[in-house]
């Protein structure tokens, strides 16, 4: 049966009706499975959340214990049936290589094949296991960065940035705009690979994600919380990380003489930087850009593309062009959140 | 090249003035002539024409790609030279010689013939990375806005050479691109440029806004009430070398309105308010604006709308110059001028007699409603005439806007600033229960309130057509604008001038905005 059939968007999100079950949901409900940690994917007050155990222990990590009345673990490829035992949805989870634990969803039902791929990109995280290309008769593909000015430099060329401001202002404090969530620890992770072995000092805001990468295996490095500087001058000539909205906060005026930077997919506009006040713009992004988009339209060969959050009209456009069925889902309240590109 | 792009992406990101004088006063120490000159003259606006055409940058980009991309990028990215600067592909052959200077790239372009420019872009385009692509784009559609203004750059300059503004000021308009033998004198190198055979602009003195508190300090006995007229700026300037007419900003209007020029002889440099006149009758805005812009008016437009320049303030007479004499002085000397002249187009700005504060108030409120003039202004008697905006000398007290409720139809993204927010909004006045749009307004909004609308168009977005969202029809704003007029152009049959937001009426049910019949009701007759 088409999966048009049997997924729809609800008010609270994407929707599988024969397994009663949505997928990253903005409300509470009943089955939820929940594609990876972000805030705006995942909420708390479902009564029953599948997802990997990564994810989960993002989600306790964010909201207690008590995020959800029960919780289903799954490693990746592992499959679940759910809705009747008579003609049951196999769900099955698989990589999507976007941050720590952050998970594709296959459904299998009636002989056809959905792919919800959630938030993914395809370059090289060394905190998350790359994207797999799964295929199906439905791919449904985020659309963050779907339009062809998009094109994301390697992270190397980008972090050399900050390595040279860091030469070339040795009295200001480098304030890194970074979700507390999977940029945060690639900045860091790709400052040490490029020699940086200074400690990073972080907003009390990324601290505990922060022990939780490293809890996972992740050498993060030396990490010092601000609060626990007592002179803030010595922050001068220092790497400081902290949320996006932190920059322009009260907190970041008791750093000295600070640099505002972001790491983030919209740092490519630069009218978007500026607006930020962003004085260095890193442009590193958990997201596709759109060649990759493009490419994964051509590994995966759908039959159809779904096109949800972001800039769908030029993606599908795009898909159509390449002979691909393609429309666009309007799932709307992912888009807002533009801390996470 | 290189240097050049390199500094308008450090000039683009870096806030504050100190910082941007100190990266360009680095620039001008650093780079070679002609480059620096070149650099100087894109920054501050003295480019005499465009190097290629924003149309010929579009067209070479549709070659290389599929036209609706083109469109929802630029449409997202808000600004064509760098929604240009990402998409173009970098060609698999690359030819990497390194690129040439500004100034030789300036002076290929200049020198291109017609036929020659897309292709000697397109090579430079293929040949650069996005940010000095985003660089020569700016430049050759002389579109750089980088935060810094054409008055600063001379404050800088001033600091370059240790000088005072006023000196650059005083030689600003008989100097040129790329400024070789200014650049010389700033550095000790040579004499001052010599630019006494030239007609040239001076700068003009601009006023402040008033506000309560400054209303409360004055005492009208010291200072001079006028009208505030509501037509252009300009600067009559004639001399044994020529004459010619002036926008406040320097640009050489003389060609739309030869009709006043021709009706001057004497050697003189008038400030006043350009307007069409009949006789001494004053014309409104709308008129004039039929004017503008027109690089060879029509004898019957001249005829029927006729230009004439109601003086307010006379900088020299002959050899005389009068910038440090005061106000009060400055007005008998051109209260005389006007008097003797014999252009019938030549008029004085009439000096309004109020002695007292409730008289003035009294007269601000007759000039809201006098068509012709926009408020009043108040110049102190004893000021001398300072370019720039000298703080506490000139105010104008603009008429209070007028008002309406009207409800948002439609919504575009902004440019520059704005890129990717939704930030232009058509509004509508209902007829019946139809809503017809009535004006467009981009400002009077705050930062976070530009925010909420963006978030707001996205959510209740009803259709659209191509850049244009049309939004559910349930917001209300007021609109603030400084007069309504009656436009066959438009199927509302009015037209707004100036309109912003005032407030947002997030509030308000839609059907209790205004109607159409409402707001005509504000059309000046």
């Amino acid at each position: 049966m088409h999966p048009q059939d049997w997924v729809s968007v609800e008010e609270a999100g994407l929707y599988c009706q024969p397994a009663d079950i949505y997928v990253d949901p903005m409300l509470p409900v009943k089955n939820a499975i929940v594609t990876h940690g972000h805030a705006d994917h995942a909420r708390s007050g479902h009564d029953v959340v599948y997802a990997t155990p990564q994810t989960l222990q993002i989600m306790t990590t964010r909201y207690g214990e008590d995020m959800a009345k029960t919780t289903h673990a799954m490693a990746y490829r592992d499959t679940v049936e759910l809705g009747n035992a008579d003609d049951p949805v196999r769900m099955t989870l698989f990589p999507a290589g976007h941050i720590l634990g952050s998970s594709q969803v296959l459904f299998e039902y009636r002989g056809s094949r959905l792919v919800v791929s959630g938030d993914y990109k395809r370059r090289h995280d060394p905190t998350c296991p790359p994207f797999e290309v799964v295929p199906c008769d439905v791919f449904i593909t985020e659309a963050t960065f779907g339009l062809p000015v998009f094109t994301h430099p390697p992270i190397e060329t980008e972090i050399d940035k900050l390595i040279t401001s860091l030469q070339v202002f040795p009295h200001r404090c480098h304030l890194v705009g970074a979700y507390a969530l999977g940029k945060c620890q690639r900045v860091i992770l790709a400052l040490r690979q490029a020699g940086y072995i200074k400690p990073i000092y972080l907003h009390g805001a990324l601290i505990r994600l922060c022990t939780l990468y490293q809890k996972q295996g992740v050498d993060l490095g030396k990490l010092i919380p601000v609060n626990d500087v007592e002179d803030r001058a010595t922050l001068a000539g220092e790497v400081v990380i902290a949320p996006p909205s932190a920059l322009a906060d009260r907190w970041s005026r008791s750093l000295p003489d600070v640099r505002p930077i972001v790491a983030s997919g919209w740092m490519q506009i630069r009218a978007r930087a500026r607006q930020k006040q962003v004085e260095l713009p890193l442009i590193i992004s958990d997201h596709c850009d759109w060649p990759e988009l493009i490419q994964t339209i051509e590994d995966v060969q759908p039959d159809e593309v779904w096109v949800t959050h972001g800039r769908e009209d030029a993606l599908v456009h795009q898909a159509t062009q390449m002979g691909f069925k393609a429309k666009a889902l309007s799932l709307i309240g992912y888009e807002d959140d533009e801390e996470t590109g | 090249m290189d240097a050049f792009a390199d500094l308008l992406e450090q000039l683009y990101f870096t806030p504050g003035t100190n910082a941007k004088a100190a990266l360009i006063i680095e620039y001008l120490r650093n780079t070679p002539d002609p480059d620096r000159g070149w650099a100087i003259a894109a920054m501050a606006g003295t480019l005499r024409f465009d190097f290629f055409k924003r149309n010929a940058v579009k067209q070479l980009m549709l070659e290389r790609i599929d036209p609706v991309l083109f469109e929802l990028s630029y449409d997202y990215v808000g600004e064509m030279s760098e929604t240009v600067a990402h998409l173009w592909p970098t060609p698999s052959e690359v030819n990497d010689t390194a690129l040439p200077g500004l100034g030789e790239i300036v002076e290929e372009f200049m020198n291109a013939k017609r036929t020659e420019v897309k292709p000697l872009l397109a090579d430079y385009l293929n040949r650069m990375t996005a940010s000095q692509r985003w660089a020569l784009i700016k430049l050759g559609t002389r579109g750089l806005r980088i935060g810094v203004s054409a008055r600063s750059m001379k404050q800088i300059l001033a600091r370059f050479g240790d000088t005072r503004v006023e000196e650059i000021e005083a030689l600003w308009h008989g100097v040129n691109p790329p400024y070789i033998e200014l650049l010389s004198w700033l550095e000790g190198r040579s004499d001052k440029p010599d630019i006494s055979d030239q007609v040239t602009f001076h700068p003009v003195m601009l006023s402040h806004p008033i506000d309560e508190n400054d209303l409360a300090t004055i005492d009208p006995s010291q200072w001079q009430t006028e009208y505030k007229y509501d037509g252009i700026r300009v600067q009559l300037v004639c001399t044994k070398n020529g004459k010619a007419l002036f926008s406040r900003t320097g640009d050489d209007i003389s060609h739309a309105f030869p009709d006043l020029l021709d009706t001057i002889t004497s050697h003189c440099v008038l400030d006043g308010e350009l307007l069409v006149m009949h006789g001494s009758q004053v014309d409104t805005f709308n008129q004039l604006q039929q004017r503008l812009n027109k690089k060879k008016p029509a004898k019957k437009l001249m005829d029927s709308l006729p230009a004439g320049l109601m003086a307010y303030d006379v900088l020299s007479i002959g050899d005389d110059d009068y910038h440090n004499k005061p106000l009060s002085e400055r007005r008998k000397i051109l209260d005389a001028f006007v008097r003797q002249t014999e252009s019938p187009r030549l008029h004085l700005s009439p000096v309004l007699d109020v002695s007292t504060k409730p008289a003035l108030e009294t007269l601000y409120r007759q000039a809201s409603d006098d068509t012709a003039v926009e408020g009043l202004m108040l110049k102190r008697l004893d000021s001398n005439y300072i370019p720039g905006r000298p703080k506490g000398q000139w105010y104008k007290w603009k008429r209070e806007p007028k008002l309406v409720d009207a409800v948002v139809m439609y919504a575009q993204r902004g440019h520059g600033k704005r890129s990717s927010f939704y930030s232009d909004f058509t509004f509508g006045a209902w007829e019946e229960d139809i809503l017809l749009p009535i004006g467009k307004a981009y400002s009077g909004f705050t930062d976070e309130e530009l925010k909420k609308l963006d978030n707001w168009v996205r959510r209740n977005t009803v259709g659209r057509f191509g850049p244009v969202r049309e939004v559910k029809k349930s917001l209300v704003v007021e609109v603030a604008f400084d007069a309504a007029h009656p436009s066959s152009r438009h199927k509302s049959g009015i037209a707004l001038r100036f309109p912003r937001f005032h407030r947002i009426r997030w509030d308000k049910p839609a059907n209790e905005a205004d109607t159409l019949s409402a707001v005509k009701q504000l059309i000046e007759k």
